[in-house]
């Protein structure tokens, strides 16, 4: 087409600006809410939280954000429908994340509970339903998306609750709770470390080495995954050893060392959410993009097209770049509110929604980190484990899905048709 | 900022309770005071421990009607609100109760007879006792919440309130044994003294009654 050969390299840099602004946002917000219940539990500090979001946040876009990427780029929308008109779906993208990113903006500002996945789903969905027709939306996937919001809670509730039961019934309600917790938390850390890998090997690194042609069969990496677990467990062993019990602190709680050992736990826990947070939420700043440089690369709208790994790295460092100049100010007051959550409680809810987190990633379904978090902590609190939960703040977030799907979609069909106006 | 992680933790109401409760213990043992200075006669001591009972029971009543304030509907808990608030109720009750004989025998100015002093001071000694083991119970909540209600925990919670049935039984047999004494005596004595003496002893076994009866609501709050 000759609009893109004529524009082509202003689109794709304007889409760059624009997923880099955007991937900056998640960074920004989303960032210190999957961190914030490490650092509230004093599990780890505000420096070390950051230090881990910035490593394993980019490692989880980058090894592990393939499959949802793909998803926003060309799962939501049937490109194969559009094959006569590319240019609508470049403009629709650019309006999403420019609409995405403004709210977010807007709602931060404002104090509003929002989601950048819901943020850029409602937008990718507005853009296409109004400005191209409802025609070109694949519903069905649309409803399978809606529903993972209500399910990836409740799957992480599930296990965070499993966990915390298992930890009672291993570690807690026994004759001496220090031994057992020494002796079973690395398991959790194998958990951890088999399960980042996995995922890694089976669904993300199909992005990644897909240059390459390097293929690994399940079997391959399911062995090499248990071998990374054990390793992952060794590691913790090593600093586990060098936890003693504190005496004189458990006269006024008697669980006071047992704690310190779990808060190693949460150290990997930690890296474990933030990895599965940089493996989902990635996509929402990088699949628009990909999609727009896929269609002005190859000037056809194709579903079969590669994608070029660096626009992973450029999300990845997007977000590394949003957590360094503010996120860390978020994590810090959200730190602060989160008091209540000791790390054995801390890392059941951390693990259960990061495992939900990254095998959603693995399927490629776009989720809320956050609301998934909440999942996880009410899941701990129906194990009796937490004093007080607040039940109002499941309230605020179906308010939250009510307010920014349509705020989403309507900036989107607005800036839609600001650039069919301006190119064309 | 409204985030939905930050706004899912509640205010504990457990660190409460046990504050209250230990203002309501410290409320109590001034008793032990009190009496002394009330058995040596010297009113203007036992005033001013009448006046720092006062003010514990007062700071008990602020911090009682602070936590029924936080509790809104939507507080997801692992014990039961209802419970919660009972059992505030009943800690409450108790610095209620060491306010109102103190305050009774310091209007009264009233002695306590030779033949009873001993025991009464016992007495006393011992609802305190009792008050102290129902805030060694209510500290019991924080390794409860931490192991989840865990069988080891609610069993070692069961033992101490077995404890602190046997400390309240024991206040009760000492209640008898001055009844007893003071019975022998008390026409030595103007019967409208002797009447309001006799209150005075029921009162203090009241007090221990009324700590015993913090064992029973955490046995409610902790069954379930």
């Amino acid at each position: 087409m000759t609009l893109f050969a004529e524009y082509g390299q202003i689109l794709i840099i304007l889409a760059c600006i624009f997923g880099f602004f955007m991937a900056w946002g998640v960074g920004a917000n989303d960032v210190a809410n999957a961190m914030g219940t490490s650092v509230g539990s004093k599990a780890i500090t505000l420096k070390q939280a950051i230090l881990i979001a910035m490593v394993f946040e980019f490692l989880g876009a980058y090894l592990a954000g393939g499959a949802v990427t793909a998803t926003i780029r060309s799962g939501i929308i049937d490109a194969g429908a559009m094959v006569d008109m590319p240019h609508y779906l470049v403009y629709g993208m650019l309006s999403a994340l420019l609409a995405a990113g403004i709210w977010l903006l807007i709602a931060s500002v404002l104090g509003w509970p929002v989601s950048t996945t819901h943020s850029i789903v409602g937008a990718i969905v507005g853009f296409a339903a109004v400005g191209i027709g409802p025609e070109f939306v694949q519903w069905s996937k649309i409803t399978h998306i809606v529903a993972s919001w209500v399910v990836s809670p409740l799957v992480a509730g599930i296990i965070s609750f499993a966990l915390f039961r298992s930890v009672q019934y291993l570690i807690l309600d026994t004759d001496d709770p220090f031994a057992r917790a020494k002796r079973f938390i690395p398991i959790y850390m194998f958990l951890v470390g088999f399960l980042i890998s996995m995922v890694t090997m089976v669904k993300g690194l199909t992005y990644v080495l897909s240059d390459s042609g390097i293929t690994l069969g399940m079997g391959h990496a399911a062995l090499l995954a248990i071998l990374i677990g054990i390793i992952t467990a060794v590691i913790g062993i090593y600093f586990l050893r060098r936890i003693q019990r504190n005496p004189e602190q458990e006269k006024h709680n008697r669980f006071y060392s047992v704690e310190k050992v779990f808060a190693i736990l949460m150290v990997f826990t930690a890296c474990c959410m933030a990895f599965a947070h940089g493996s989902n939420d990635v996509a929402n700043a990088v699949g628009p993009l990909a999609a727009i440089v896929g269609v002005v690369k190859s000037g056809a709208v194709t579903n079969t097209t590669a994608m070029p790994s660096w626009i992973l790295l450029l999300g990845g460092i997007g977000i590394v770049v949003g957590l360094g100049t503010y996120g860390f100010k978020v994590m810090a007051t959200i730190g602060k509110k989160i008091t209540e959550l000791t790390p054995s409680r801390g890392f059941a809810a951390e693990l259960g929604a990061a495992s939900t987190v990254v095998l959603a990633s693995a399927t490629g379904i776009p989720v809320s980190t956050t609301h998934t978090l909440v999942g996880a902590v009410l899941g701990v609190g129906l194990a009796r484990g937490i004093a007080a939960l607040n039940l109002r703040v499941i309230g605020t977030i179906f308010t939250s899905w009510l307010i920014t799907l349509p705020a989403g979609a309507g900036l989107a069909i607005l800036f839609f048709f600001f650039f069919k106006g301006l190119f064309g | 900022m409204s985030n939905p992680l930050s706004m899912l933790f509640g205010k504990s109401p457990i660190k409460q309770l046990q504050e209250h409760m230990s203002l309501v213990t410290d409320c109590t043992a001034e008793l032990s005071d009190f009496f002394q200075a009330a058995i040596s006669g010297d009113w203007p001591r036992a005033e001013a421990h009448y006046d720092s009972i006062c003010s514990l029971e007062n700071q008990a009543d602020d911090l009682k009607r602070e936590l029924r304030l936080q509790m809104p509907k939507g507080l997801f808990m692992p014990v039961s609100r209802s419970d919660v608030l009972e059992l505030i109720t009943v800690q409450d009750n108790i610095a209620n109760r060491a306010r109102d004989i103190a305050g009774l025998m310091l209007g009264r100015e009233m002695e306590i007879p030779a033949p009873i002093r001993e025991e009464m001071c016992l007495l006393v000694e011992g609802a305190i006792a009792v008050t102290r083991q129902a805030l060694r119970l209510i500290n019991e909540l924080n390794e409860l919440v931490e192991t989840g209600f865990a069988d080891r925990e609610v069993d070692l919670v069961e033992e101490q309130i077995h404890e602190l049935d046997d400390k309240e039984r024991s206040t009760d047999v000492l209640e008898r044994t001055i009844r007893h004494k003071l019975f022998a005596v008390e026409k030595d004595y103007h019967p409208l003294d002797m009447m309001f003496l006799y209150d005075i002893i029921q009162k203090v076994g009241g007090l221990a009654n009324r700590a015993r009866r913090v064992g029973g609501r955490l046995q409610t709050l902790v069954a379930r």
